[in-house]
């Protein structure tokens, strides 16, 4: 094994510039695919978190459309439903718009419930409970912009007016939740409906939508029906669906600019990975006289064929492992677009995944000629130029 | 001198040209990297200049947009009929009969299916009064007809149309519990409006119990120099509470997102691809210097200079730039000018549908990046070309 090291890097340092040139440009896919992968996580929005066995009850119009806060009791009423608490957005403005992040009011304890997947201390549930203006905000949204607990956080409003005549509502932050997983988006910031539905000049009675908890997923295309048969001919219908379907749909609405560029970055990676194959197999099939010598002096033709994959796939993992770590600190240091991305993160499952692409680019390129290169007879190819 | 020098260039040059087809391969899989790189970057970069023409041609210098204060965009703004009153009398608003050019306008959401998809996407649907015609000077209805002022029907852009399901003349519509008749389709000169629905304010503001508020007017100027002699007027009334915005203005602001969005991310795909491209670029002519090393060395031990050695070299890399630029330019011009799309515009919450913009400075951008990327290829080959040492050169295999 050792003896073939000084033999390995002897064939790197023929074509050094070559060998560079090879590994930089697998450097330079690899980097794609990192933003590839961050990318695609951004426009699908956690799709892939949304729970199962959770409903979302809109009204039938548009979101945008209020709903009435007595939905709740009946749809807790309705055969199939565990539970069900409300949200309406409020899409405040934190300094200037360009901080945007999601604001909520919801009922702390039913909301937390529905959501386990947001990880609060208990202690800071009760802070929250106690606080008519308390408000609790995600890791993300919190490093983002340095906060801290017990910090109060000015909002300007812009749809909610507060009843004292201003345009600014002031939360005292009591708690920074967590993710129960790193899918978890944890840029919102929720704050209690009890303190919006009082000091709001439009008046009480009004939320945004509903989720429900159903106790049984199989039968939650069912129970969604259910509710919208209950509101049928009523002032404000409903519409209701799986949380997976409301949030894919949302995503869809960015339409197909994420697939258009998810496509154009996906044939810049495979193109850049052929071309940079082709070269590493070329310089395999330019040495074949070299690897007949090889043979001719005793080595087996298993000791050639690992000799080749060897140096492909050398290249491959050198190259792939500097392109995804370059994409993984590029990416952590800052999403391109200057914060029009909800999320940017380069996601662990992708990592392994680019590190497994490198890893069969160095067998594919290497298997051919590596394969031709052991089946050679000795004689042929000596003979060869 | 310079004569012989030029002679030179051209000389090396033919020959360079003519010994391409014996490095075929390399030369073309360099000449479709550049390509590729130059479809990618055009294309990109197409999707926003669509986008940023639609809002372009909607904003008017001379047209001034009235909202409440603190209003982020046209769906968290209310007026009163009175303040749309106290505005109408404001000075510097054109005129037309006697009467200001004002247009009260209702903007509310509805969901409709996407034809390409089936989900649902917010579409706005918007309330206007008559002077909304003159106001906005550029819709005309192009099949169908108007409106009726007082009844339950739409008229609904060219893009909406071209976008959601259920949009062709003679459906029917419902929101709630109201039904709305399509009876027209309309144009707006590519603007925003093509991706709205119109009707008659007065019917929409029941169906949504808007009772007589509205939440945008929209105000035609004398000229586009009396903006700050309104907006002052305005911002001085204690009657009114409100924010007057250059419409210009608004629609830059409502195209933000997006085009920070399309440039981010067309800009550093772009970069990557183009440092990809520089590396094909550079391993096809240092393959191709190194395999004319005996050539060159016989060619500088003939008397031939090494500048013109250099020049020769780095314009044979130029035209395999150029000629890949020109492919890649016209590759996006047919696969992406005019290609239809919708997106959500977050400020206002409603889908925008655009076409894709491929223009003469986004193909000229382009072709140029790929000359650089040739050059820059060239370079580095190019001097190793020169500096080659004549005699080790000649006696190489």
């Amino acid at each position: 094994m050792m003896k073939f090291l000084p033999l390995l890097f002897a064939t790197f340092k023929r074509h050094k510039l070559r060998t560079l040139l090879t590994v930089l440009s697998i450097v330079v896919a690899f980097v794609l695919f990192g933003y590839l992968a961050a990318i695609r996580k951004a426009f699908e929005m956690g799709v892939s978190v949304a729970g199962q066995d959770r409903l979302v009850v809109r009204h039938k119009v548009s979101l945008i459309q209020l709903l009435p806060a007595s939905y709740e009791a009946e749809i807790e009423k309705i055969d199939g439903v565990e539970d069900a608490t409300h949200a309406t957005w409020f899409g405040g403005i934190y300094q200037e718009p360009r901080n945007f992040f999601g604001q909520m009011a919801v009922k702390p304890e039913e909301f937390l419930k529905m959501y386990p997947e947001f990880v609060l201390p208990p202690e800071q549930l009760e802070a929250w409970t106690k606080t008519k203006t308390g408000a609790i905000v995600g890791r993300t949204t919190a490093n983002r912009f340095n906060f801290q607990v017990g910090q109060k956080i000015p909002l300007q409003a812009t749809i909610w007016r507060p009843k004292d005549g201003g345009s600014t509502w002031t939360f005292d932050l009591v708690g920074i939740y967590e993710a129960a997983s790193k899918e978890t988006d944890t840029s919102n910031f929720f704050f209690r409906s009890d303190y919006l539905q009082e000091n709001n000049v439009w008046g009480e009675g009004q939320v945004g939508w509903y989720y429900i908890r159903v106790a049984d997923p199989s039968r939650a295309e069912e129970v969604a029906r259910k509710v919208d048969e209950r509101f049928a001919n009523s002032p404000a219908e409903t519409k209701t669906e799986t949380e997976g379907a409301f949030v894919k749909a949302f995503a869809e609405q960015m339409g197909n600019i994420g697939a258009i560029i998810r496509a154009i970055l996906t044939a810049v990676f495979f193109t850049i990975l052929l071309v940079a194959g082709n070269t590493m197999a070329q310089s395999v099939r330019e040495r074949v006289s070299e690897l007949g010598v090889m043979k001719a002096i005793g080595f087996t033709d298993a000791q050639v064929l690992f000799f080749v994959l060897a140096e492909s796939l050398l290249i491959a993992l050198v190259g792939g492992g500097i392109g995804l770590t370059v994409a993984w600190f590029a990416i952590a240091a800052g999403d391109p677009t200057s914060g029009a991305l909800p999320v940017f993160f380069f996601p662990p499952a992708d990592v392994i995944a680019g590190i497994l692409f490198a890893f069969a680019l160095g067998l594919l390129t290497g298997l051919i000629p590596g394969v031709q290169a052991m089946r050679l007879n000795t004689v042929e190819a000596l003979r060869r130029e | 001198m310079i004569m012989r020098w030029f002679s030179q260039v051209f000389a090396l040059l033919d020959f360079n040209i003519r010994s391409l087809p014996k490095r075929k391969g390399a030369a073309i899989a360099a000449m479709f990297g550049i390509a590729g790189v130059v479809a990618v970057l055009v294309g990109v970069l197409s999707i926003g200049q669509g986008f940023r023409r639609v809002m372009m041609v909607t904003g008017s210098p001379d047209t001034a947009l009235v909202l409440r204060s603190g209003a982020d965009s046209e769906m968290t703004s209310i007026l009163g009929r009175d303040e749309a009153r106290i505005v109408a009398d404001a000075p510097g608003i054109a005129r037309a009969d006697g009467k200001p050019l004002v247009s009260p306008e209702l903007f509310v959401i509805v969901d409709l299916a996407k034809r390409s998809t089936g989900t649902d996407a917010n579409v706005a649907l918007r309330g206007v009064e008559p002077p909304a015609f003159s106001v906005r000077g550029d819709v005309r209805v192009v099949e169908g007809r108007p409106f009726a002022w007082g009844r339950n029907e739409v008229i609904v852009g060219r893009g909406a149309h071209a976008e959601f399901r259920g949009l062709d003349i003679g459906s029917e519509l419902s929101f709630g519990q109201n039904r709305w008749k399509v009876v027209g389709i309309f144009e707006a000169e590519g603007g925003l409006p093509e991706s709205e629905i119109w009707t008659d304010a007065a019917v929409l503001a029941p169906a949504y119990r808007r009772g007589s508020s509205y939440q945008t007017l929209v105000v035609k100027l004398a000229s586009a120099g009396t903006f700050q002699q309104f907006k002052d007027a305005l911002t001085a009334d204690p009657r009114l509470n409100v924010k007057v915005v250059r419409e210009t203005d608004y629609y830059a602001e409502q195209s933000r997102m997006i085009t920070l969005l399309i440039t981010g991310l067309g800009g550093i795909i772009s970069a990557l691809m183009a440092v990809g491209a520089i590396f094909g670029a550079l391993n096809t002519m240092y393959t191709a210097v190194a395999s004319r090393a005996r050539e060159i060395a016989t060619l500088e031990a003939l008397g031939f200079g090494s500048s013109p050695v250099i020049v020769s070299v780095l314009i044979e890399s130029m035209l395999l730039g150029l000629a890949g630029g020109i492919l890649g330019a016209l590759g996006a011009w047919a696969a992406f000018d005019g290609y239809r799309a919708a997106t959500l515009n977050w400020q206002s919450f409603s889908q925008v549908t655009f076409a894709f913009d491929v223009n003469p400075p986004l193909l000229m951008a382009g072709i140029a990046s790929a000359l650089a990327i040739g050059f820059i290829g060239g370079l580095l080959p190019a001097i190793r070309a020169a500096r080659l040492p004549v005699a080790i050169a000649l006696r190489q295999a």
